[in-house]
């Protein structure tokens, strides 16, 4: 019990103003469905998926971290032409397993948050293409040149976001 | 039953898997996707999304209508000094091409004339005198140019080397008031002087009445001064109006040169006769019935066809009178206009009486 308390101690737990959390989850999705308009390069980045894991790792409670990502997931199907819940799937697998990660390691260092992103990255198209398999019957194509390209280039994207999420934090 | 709170986590996530795979589910088995949802979603969205693209357009407009154009004048000024600088050199380029282009006139022109020894000038300079018509060539008497050597382009007659010093030449254009050269009509090659009035236009002298001219005829040298060759073009009728009150009409001719624009030159090194148009002669008609030559020699020794070394021209001190006369002479009959096609001017006229000849320094008014 004693060593679990330190432990506790090192692990912190961020809160969140609830408006910040809703905008910041609003202004991803709009600029996933703007910012290709303008700029077709911006298409790779998945800032649905980064909020997620971001929301995840620093709440660091697996039922609002899927909750969150649930959340997140559906509107990213509502917005897109998916069947409703594929990205609902995805992102709730992610929010969960991001938020069960973050309440036991350290998630603040700049290279676990790009390893982690890397990961939850590939385990979102990992879902994703299950899904299409099992429940759609469409067998996609897993590693692609592209997907790899993605997930460094939202890796190291995340790493810089995440630097500036932080001021939404309450202050404790 | 209680849900132990370490799994309640676990079991909400099993209940929102179930819940999204059944609604995949659903949607799979009707073939209908969610619309009532896309929908309200879309248009939670699609005000953002106006207002982004209202944004991103302000933001272009503001950037391509006042930012980016902050160093257009900059640029346009820049823009501008390099036009001009393209534009001047242009001009060079299309300058050396067109010397490029009269040099290998000049050079075919001597090429297909080897008989006539010629050498190349070029003109270095222009009298400071607007009412004398002359220019300075780059070749003088160490390069072998003499007094009163004939100067012509391709195009035609310029005019004569009117005085030589070592390194240039001073030549008298035709278009001078005391300028003038033995010339004949192509077509009917009735002969008559031109000479310069100072005028770009050039007049034609002492062709009768009787003598039809045709505007845009040819004017060719008639060889009789024996400074120019026989049937180098001088110019081309330009207007003709018949004089009552004289037996003469007046011809105004245009220079077949560009004497307002000489740049390079010929000059003849001889002033040997020769014939320049051989097959031209040939096929020239005659129709003065004689040859041109046998009126117009006169019986007078001062005739400079007549005199022995035309060299001797070259003593001339007044230009004016070394080709042709500044007065028609009187003939010794008066004129028969009947007469004039065969036998146009009866004192020959048209023969340049050169009175500087040592026969006849000082009499241009004969």
């Amino acid at each position: 019990m004693e060593i679990h308390a330190q432990y506790d101690q090192h692990i912190e737990v961020h809160k969140y103003y609830a408006g910040a959390i809703f905008g910041v989850v609003v202004l991803a999705l709009a600029l996933e469905a703007l910012l290709p308009v303008y700029f077709r390069w911006a298409a790779i980045l998945e800032l649905p998926l980064l909020v997620t894991i971001y929301f995840g790792l620093s709440r660091r409670n697996p039922s609002t971290g899927l909750l969150l990502g649930m959340a997140i997931g559906l509107a990213q199907d509502s917005l897109g032409h998916t069947p409703f819940g594929m990205y609902g799937i995805a992102k709730t697998v992610v929010g969960f397993v991001a938020s069960s990660f973050g309440s036991r390691i350290d998630v603040e260092h700049p290279i676990s948050r790009f390893m982690l992103t890397f990961v939850f990255f590939h385990l979102q198209n990992a879902v994703l293409v299950l899904t299409n398999r099992i429940l759609l019957g469409q067998h996609e194509p897993y590693l692609e040149t592209r997907l790899v390209i993605a997930s460094v280039v939202n890796s190291a994207a995340a790493v810089i976001f995440f630097a500036r999420w932080y001021k939404l934090r309450k202050p404790s | 039953m209680a849900i132990p709170s370490r799994h309640r986590s676990l079991t909400l996530f099993a209940a929102a898997l179930a819940a999204q795979i059944l609604l995949l589910a659903v949607q799979i088995r009707r073939g209908q996707q969610v619309r009532p949802i896309r929908v309200w979603a879309i248009e939670s969205v699609s005000p953002l999304g106006r207002g982004a693209a209202w944004s991103v357009d302000g933001v272009r407009g503001l950037w391509n209508n006042y930012v980016a154009l902050r160093h257009l004048r900059e640029e346009n000024d820049q823009l501008r000094t390099e036009m001009g600088a393209l534009r001047m050199r242009n001009a060079q380029l299309e300058s050396r091409a067109a010397e490029a282009d009269r040099l290998a006139g000049l050079l075919g022109f001597r090429d297909a004339h080897t008989e006539v020894q010629m050498i190349a000038a070029r003109v270095i300079g222009a009298s400071p005198d607007p009412s004398s018509h002359m220019v300075f060539i780059s070749r003088g008497s160490r390069d072998g140019v003499k007094r009163d050597m004939g100067v012509i382009t391709p195009e035609g007659v310029v005019g004569k080397v009117f005085a030589v010093y070592p390194d240039t030449s001073q030549v008298l254009l035709l278009t001078d008031k005391e300028s003038g050269v033995g010339a004949l009509l192509g077509t009917s090659r009735a002969q008559g002087p031109v000479r310069g009035s100072g005028e770009p236009l050039l007049a034609l002298e002492y062709i009768s009445n009787d003598v039809k001219v045709e505007q845009g005829e040819k004017i060719l040298t008639s060889g009789q001064d024996r400074i120019f060759p026989k049937d180098l073009p001088v110019g081309t009728v330009m207007q003709v109006q018949p004089d009552h009150r004289s037996p003469f009409q007046k011809i105004s001719v245009q220079p077949s040169a560009r004497l307002d624009g000489l740049e390079e030159v010929l000059v003849l090194m001889t002033r040997q006769e020769f014939n320049f148009r051989k097959d031209a002669d040939k096929s020239a008609p005659l129709p003065l019935g004689p040859k041109p030559e046998a009126p117009l020699v006169s019986s007078k020794p001062a005739s400079p066809l007549a005199a022995p070394k035309p060299a001797a021209a070259v003593t001339a001190p007044k230009p004016v009178a070394s080709i042709i006369p500044s007065k028609p002479p009187v003939p010794a009959t008066p004129p028969k206009p009947a007469a004039a096609p065969t036998q146009p001017k009866a004192e020959a006229p048209a023969t340049p009486s050169t009175p500087d000849t040592p026969d006849a320094p000082e009499t241009p008014n004969p």
